[in-house]
């Protein structure tokens, strides 16, 4: 027979304190909305579009009536000459077309207003920063209404020189150059704001130096700026490459559902949607979502091994 | 047993509530112009049934039917009453959600034969299902610029006696006046592709889901055919339908001619051109064929709180002439409902139409209107056919492979 052993000598520990609460719980409680908010609607639908992708689903037919279909929606989107690859090949087209003038001009524009313009460097960052926070339908109307064929102020100035008015929106090869246009105009200044704050962290010491050592204009600017503004390029890239590839609101509003005539505005988002929401093929849009992913992460890693490497080489 | 007898009470008392005094609430959602058609009848609606109170739920066209589409998935937040317009109502009646009207308690397969049929055909699923009643209707019809045709010497009738007439009449109305014929090359495709079918057949695939589609169908080699020879002829101004080129062009009277549905008469008086009040009129399509050109209907969603009444609500909408007249005088919804259409109105003249009767010749033209089978893969088909005759007319594609190509494309999608 074993001794009973008496519990316990001390008092007992009260089973809920405010303290304790304090400690061990409160914290939780107040960055669960974060989390709450996040697993509705972040995670849950990440991974109901996973489950839809291998899905055949019309919204019409209520959750629970889905078909698995395996690897069916998949194959259909990669199928040669399928819209998928049409729709994605004016993406990248457009993104480029976009992309590319964006930094070109981004970045010799933020260092002339580094170097030149001090005293009026917040006020030119705020006027071209504005684009970037107006409302993108906004923006997209008034283009669409510059656009216009026969009542538009570009063909109005353009036949005011005597040459014939160009059909931005009408013809499937402007119709690139015309989104494009819009997207630039609208990105340009965010572009300027980020180099222009990399251009603030290089220290003063090195161009001082660089003075005194003779250099250039020129030579500071492809010596020094350049090589101490890799990150902040690399992150101004990656931010183009994925916002460029998920292109919707400009080419939607500009050209409508079907992306304009022949299709040549039509970008990867657009025909997402338009499968989803009008042709209700919502495992197939997940799908190409997916797709679509994949080739955004290909693209940020391409530009990740050119940076790193070109890094390597300095 | 016990609960499918508590079940059943519970479900008697329900119902027996609806037919109390109690204030009732019926949501109804739809889109501008049914909205501001719904809010004339509301006060006949309110007279008779004062304890039923309706709450409109008006949003946007694209807006209302997404919103009516993500409802009917998740079961979440439906109304009692649901419009749906023709462009939607295909794929709605392939879906699950929405209550087979001809069944008990509604019984509407008796009310068919009241409506205009090709309407019916449009809101029946393929195995069966009656799942709307049809409100209004749009048959098709062929507007054109008196003023101009007269200028040109043109006669309206002989134009639109063949598409070669009307070709032959765009280029002298081009060439007298510098009016183009048409907005876009576009229409004439949309006419032609929609016109002439064949019994069981849809535009696109016909009622045994065949894709009609391809370089050997005549409608559609024809359709294409047509489209070029008037973009060759530069008869087409090119410009797209609800941009503010083609309202100028209204006003301006820089097209001669536009092929739409009767209720384009309602917009240009009312909002896109005013003031060319007595300069249209109308006509058959060319080659005297018919075709439906929009049209909405009223549909129950399963999973609705209140069905009695909105059935009730629906057949005060659909079946009582008074109604159906308000909608037609109120702005321009022409009658589904084939008593509605025989009432005095029709034979009144439309002075913006120079006191032309159109109303008797649209009403003809829906009666011949044959039913066209619609397919849940329309809108697929619908925009990789558009984007091939772009490119026909925009970078000169051999028609017969655009052809090949659509139906290659479009048979991968439709599963």
């Amino acid at each position: 027979m074993q001794k009973r052993v008496p519990l316990t000598t001390s008092p007992p520990r009260p089973r809920w304190s405010y303290a304790r609460f304090q400690q061990h719980f409160a914290p939780y409680i107040f960055t669960s909305p974060f989390f709450i908010l996040f697993l509705i609607f972040g995670l849950f639908p990440l991974g109901f579009s996973l489950f839809l992708a291998f899905h055949l689903w019309s919204p019409l037919d209520g959750l629970g009536n889905w078909q698995y279909v395996g690897w069916e929606n998949f194959q259909l989107a990669l199928g040669a000459r399928d819209q998928f690859w049409a729709a994605l090949k004016n993406t990248v087209f457009i993104g480029l077309l976009a992309g590319v003038p964006q930094h070109l001009v981004a970045l010799p524009l933020a260092f002339v207003i580094h170097q030149s313009l001090r005293r009026w460097q917040g006020a030119v960052s705020t006027v071209l920063f504005l684009p970037y926070i107006t409302n993108a339908v906004a923006i997209t109307i008034v283009f669409g209404m510059l656009y216009s064929e026969r009542l538009g102020l570009l063909n109005y100035l353009i036949s005011g020189l005597g040459l014939d008015p160009v059909r931005w929106l009408g013809n499937p090869s402007m119709v690139p150059y015309s989104v494009a246009m819009v997207v630039f105009w609208r990105y340009v200044g965010w572009n300027v704001v980020l180099y222009l704050s990399g251009l603030q962290a290089i220290s003063e010491d090195v161009y001082e130096a660089a003075t005194v050592d003779g250099a250039s204009s020129w030579q500071k600017f492809f010596y020094i700026t350049l090589p101490l503004l890799r990150p902040m390029m690399f992150y101004a890239f990656t931010l183009t490459i994925v916002g460029n590839m998920q292109l919707f609101e400009e080419p939607y509003i500009l050209l409508g559902q079907s992306g304009g005539s022949g299709g040549a505005g039509l970008t990867s988002a657009t025909h997402i949607f338009n499968v989803a929401f009008r042709d209700l093929d919502m495992g197939y849009a997940s799908a190409m979502s997916w797709l679509l992913f994949l080739a955004i992460f290909v693209l940020s890693m391409v530009n990740n091994y050119l940076f790193s490497r070109g890094g390597g080489r300095s | 047993m016990k609960k499918i007898a508590t079940f059943a009470l519970i479900t008697a008392l329900l119902a027996g509530t609806a037919h109390a005094q109690d204030k009732v609430t019926l949501t109804v959602a739809a889109f501008p112009s049914l909205d501001s058609a719904i809010k004339a009848i509301l006060p006949a609606w309110n007279k008779k049934y004062p304890n039923v109170t309706i709450k409109l739920q008006a949003q946007e066209f694209a807006d209302h039917h997404n919103a009516m589409t993500t409802a009917l998935a998740t079961g979440q937040g439906l109304p009692d009453v649901m419009a749906v317009e023709v462009g939607y109502v295909g794929k709605f009646a392939e879906g699950r959600g929405l209550e087979d009207l001809s069944k008990t308690p509604y019984n509407a397969a008796a009310y068919k034969k009241l409506f205009t049929p090709f309407t019916v055909a449009q809101a029946t699923s393929s195995d069966g299902r009656f799942i709307a009643m049809p409100t209004d209707i749009g048959p098709g019809t062929f507007f054109y610029r008196k003023d101009v045709l007269d200028k040109a010497g043109v006669k309206p009738e002989a134009m639109m006696k063949s598409w070669d007439d009307y070709i032959a009449a765009g280029k002298t109305i081009k060439a007298k006046t510098g009016a183009y014929l048409i907005n876009t090359a576009q229409s004439v495709y949309g006419v032609v592709s929609r016109t002439n079918l064949k019994p069981g057949e849809g535009i696109y695939f016909d009622s045994k889901n065949t894709l009609l589609v391809g370089p050997d169908n005549a409608r559609f080699l024809r359709a294409f055919t047509l489209s070029k020879q008037v973009r060759d002829a530069g008869l087409d101004a090119k410009i797209g339908e609800w941009s503010n080129e083609w309202y100028d062009a209204f006003k301006k009277g820089t097209v001669a001619t536009q092929f739409s549905g009767a209720w384009l008469q309602g917009a240009l008086q009312n909002w896109m051109a005013p003031d060319t009040k007595g300069l249209w009129r109308v006509q058959n399509l060319p080659e005297n064929s018919f075709a439906s050109w929009g049209g909405s209907f009223y549909a129950i969603p399963s999973a609705a709180k209140n069905k009695q009444w909105a059935w009730e609500f629906i057949k005060f909408m659909t079946l009582d002439k008074g109604s159906q007249l308000t909608a037609f005088t109120d702005n321009g919804a022409f009658p589904a409902l084939l008593t509605a259409q025989n009432d005095t109105v029709f034979n009144q003249v439309v002075p913006f139409l120079g006191g032309q009767k159109a109303r008797l010749l649209w009403r003809d033209a829906a009666r011949k209107t044959q039913p066209i089978d619609v397919n849940k893969y329309d809108s697929v088909a619908d925009q990789i056919v558009n984007t091939e005759l772009t490119n026909v007319l925009e970078q000169g594609k051999d028609i017969k492979q655009a052809l090949a190509d659509a139906r290659a494309q479009i048979l991968r999608r439709a599963r």
